[in-house]
């Protein structure tokens, strides 16, 4: 055990998590909106994550980025890169919407229908790339070349860390607001809290359905955009262990609940982070895990409760 | 009111109702006149918030048809009726619970608003704004003041997004309706933290806040003692003189008989009776109907 090691370096080690767990936040926040509003867990979405990644590749492809552009070029790369990552994402968000769960709502299907749904379209759309795009570790060009902005004592902080928790947390804001202060904000936590009444009341919920996927779908595609600025590569299945460790993040938080998926993102970051420099990198994920159900054991609905409705609390 | 100036509201016309082998309704047609209360009664199990669903959409007649204001209603969407006009609270109260009355109350006024959701998120639309509807800057304490400050430099320059505007009239008219129903002080109490006789008006608030032609009611009076009913009765009137028209649904017959311009009685799914309260009260297959239950409909 590298005590030394976390203590001595502890905000450089908290910083890193900090960054990490801002991707799990914004992926998370995906499966938290669907399951406050349809208590579905929807597995795809660790695949609307993956879209997004290539559909980030794709256009700096298109775009011929290299290595080390110049700040204007970094600045039109991130911004064509993250209306792709977007677009890309939201649209297989609703379309998984409206293709996979749609039909099964109208019929009234059992949850375990919409479950192994779920899961099958997860497998469908990762496999599918791994045909189209070839199975293997696809890089990126280095965009954004590291470089440190600022250092507080013995922690520096990266240009990419930056960016990567402040646009986590702007975009965090920017929905809380949403959710709670407009009046489609109100039309969702009113289908969360009582569909059938929210319809009779005036609310089109197929439209609040189709807004929820279409967030989350938003959401990860810039979460798409992050990771591709900070890892440079992606993969058919990159959504699959990162599509895990944001459920793990929701659930953490308390899943259903919007503030909880930041909270758990960040904390479960942290943690992975701590645990790798404590031990090696091979148990971040025990350590995540084992942090998981010790605190469902004391909090079974999570660190901040479940309940889209109550995000005001 | 004479017969000539009477305006069909809606139209129930020959709806039957079939789950499985049972029959919930069986062949029923009544009217509702525009401005008026018509009651809808019937024992236990008559049909009649069966009836009342097939109305709002919830359930789909098996044959027949509903029209409401002259367009069809069977096999539209439940929010669709909503836009059209009608409205309801529930025998079961069923609010919103985890929010405040007053949102409630707002979830009924955006049926009627018209922000997308791009100009919810962006608010890019800019609405020039009376100086009276800008926000006031009222706080004691020094920084709240200064934004508020902030803000109402910022309405005067750029005006309010449509969004605001809407929030803002919505905001208003929930408070009004919560006032018009008696609950006013309880606006930001959680729903579900209010007493059993303000959770049923604010349904009744929330109900009218979506503007319905029609507003009904489903035993509005389940669970209240003899003063909450007269409360209750006098609301209903005041609704009335505004000039909504009433479909009330009730157990309770002094309530019907007091307030109602108008009864259709349902037994086993069959309307077996219409007419005004004193011709409903005379007539002998109501009072068989009714024989037994007595004791309940007191």
């Amino acid at each position: 055990m590298n005590f030394d090691e976390l203590f001595g370096h502890l905000g450089q080690h908290t910083v890193d998590g900090l960054a990490k767990g801002s991707i799990y936040a914004l992926v998370a926040l995906g499966y938290t909106l669907v399951y406050g509003v349809l208590k579905l867990i929807n597995f795809a979405h660790s695949e609307v994550f993956m879209v997004g990644t290539f559909a980030v590749l794709g256009t700096w492809t298109v775009m011929g980025a290299t290595n080390n552009p110049g700040i204007g070029m970094m600045l039109v790369f991130l911004a064509a890169g993250l209306v792709a990552g977007a677009v890309a994402s939201g649209a297989t968000a609703v379309a998984v919407e409206r293709i996979a769960y749609k039909r099964l709502r109208t019929m009234n299907a059992p949850p375990l229908a919409f479950l192994i749904t779920a899961i099958g379209l997860s497998l469908v759309l990762s496999e599918a790339f791994g045909v189209w795009q070839g199975r293997l570790v696809k890089g990126m060009p280095t965009i954004v070349p590291q470089e440190v902005v600022f250092q507080i004592g013995n922690t520096a902080i990266t240009n990419t860390q930056l960016i990567t928790v402040v646009a986590a947390i702007l975009m965090m804001i920017g929905l809380d607001v949403f959710i709670n202060r407009t009046r489609y904000g109100r039309g969702v936590r009113a289908v969360a809290q009582n569909p059938d009444t929210a319809a009779l009341m005036g609310v089109n919920k197929d439209r609040v359905i189709m807004l929820i996927f279409l967030l989350g779908g938003l959401l990860a595609g810039a979460a798409a955009l992050l990771y591709s600025v900070r890892y440079g590569n992606t993969r058919f299945n990159v959504g699959f262990i990162l599509g895990l460790k944001a459920f793990t993040a929701a659930v953490l938080g308390g899943i259903g609940n919007l503030r909880g998926a930041l909270v758990g993102g960040l904390v479960l970051g942290v943690i992975e982070v701590y645990a790798a420099t404590l031990t090696s990198s091979n148990w971040e994920d025990v350590a995540a895990f084992v942090v998981l159900v010790v605190v469902l054991l004391f909090r079974p609905t999570g660190l901040l409760g479940e309940s889209l409705g109550r995000a005001r609390a | 009111m004479s017969d000539l100036t009477r305006t069909v509201l809606l139209d129930v016309d020959h709806v039957t109702l079939k789950f499985g082998g049972v029959v919930a309704l069986n062949d029923v047609s009544f009217n509702i006149y525009r401005g008026e209360i018509l009651g809808l009664i019937g024992p236990n199990g008559a049909g009649k918030t069966t009836c009342f669903n097939v109305m709002t959409g919830v359930y789909k007649p098996t044959s027949g048809k509903v029209t409401f204001d002259g367009d069809k209603i069977t096999g539209r969407r439940p929010h669709e009726i909503n836009h059209m006009g009608v409205a309801r609270t529930f025998q079961n109260i069923r609010l919103f619970p985890e929010m405040t009355a007053l949102e409630n109350v707002m979830v009924g006024t955006d049926s009627r608003h018209k922000t997308s959701v791009v100009g919810a998120l962006f608010r890019l639309y800019r609405v020039r704004v009376k100086p009276e509807e800008l926000p006031a800057v009222d706080s004691d304490n020094g920084f709240i003041r200064f934004t508020q400050q902030v803000r109402r430099w910022g309405a005067k320059t750029f005006g309010l997004s449509r969004h605001t505007l809407e929030e803002r009239a919505g905001e208003r008219k929930s408070l009004d309706l919560l006032r018009f129903v008696g609950i006013e002080h309880r606006a930001n109490e959680e729903a579900r933290n209010l007493p059993y006789g303000d959770q049923r008006r604010l349904e009744i608030a929330r109900a009218l806040a979506t503007e319905p032609k029609l507003l009904c009611l489903d035993e509005p009076a389940a669970g209240f003692n003899p003063a909450e009913k007269e409360d209750l009765l006098q609301l209903i009137r005041r609704i009335r003189d505004l000039g909504y028209t009433v479909l009330l649904i009730e157990h309770d017959m002094r309530l019907v008989m007091g307030v109602t311009d108008r009864i259709v009685v349902l037994e086993f799914g069959k309307k077996i009776a219409e007419g005004s309260p004193a011709e409903v009260r005379d007539n002998p297959k109501v009072i068989a109907a009714y024989l037994g239950e007595t004791a309940d409909a007191s």
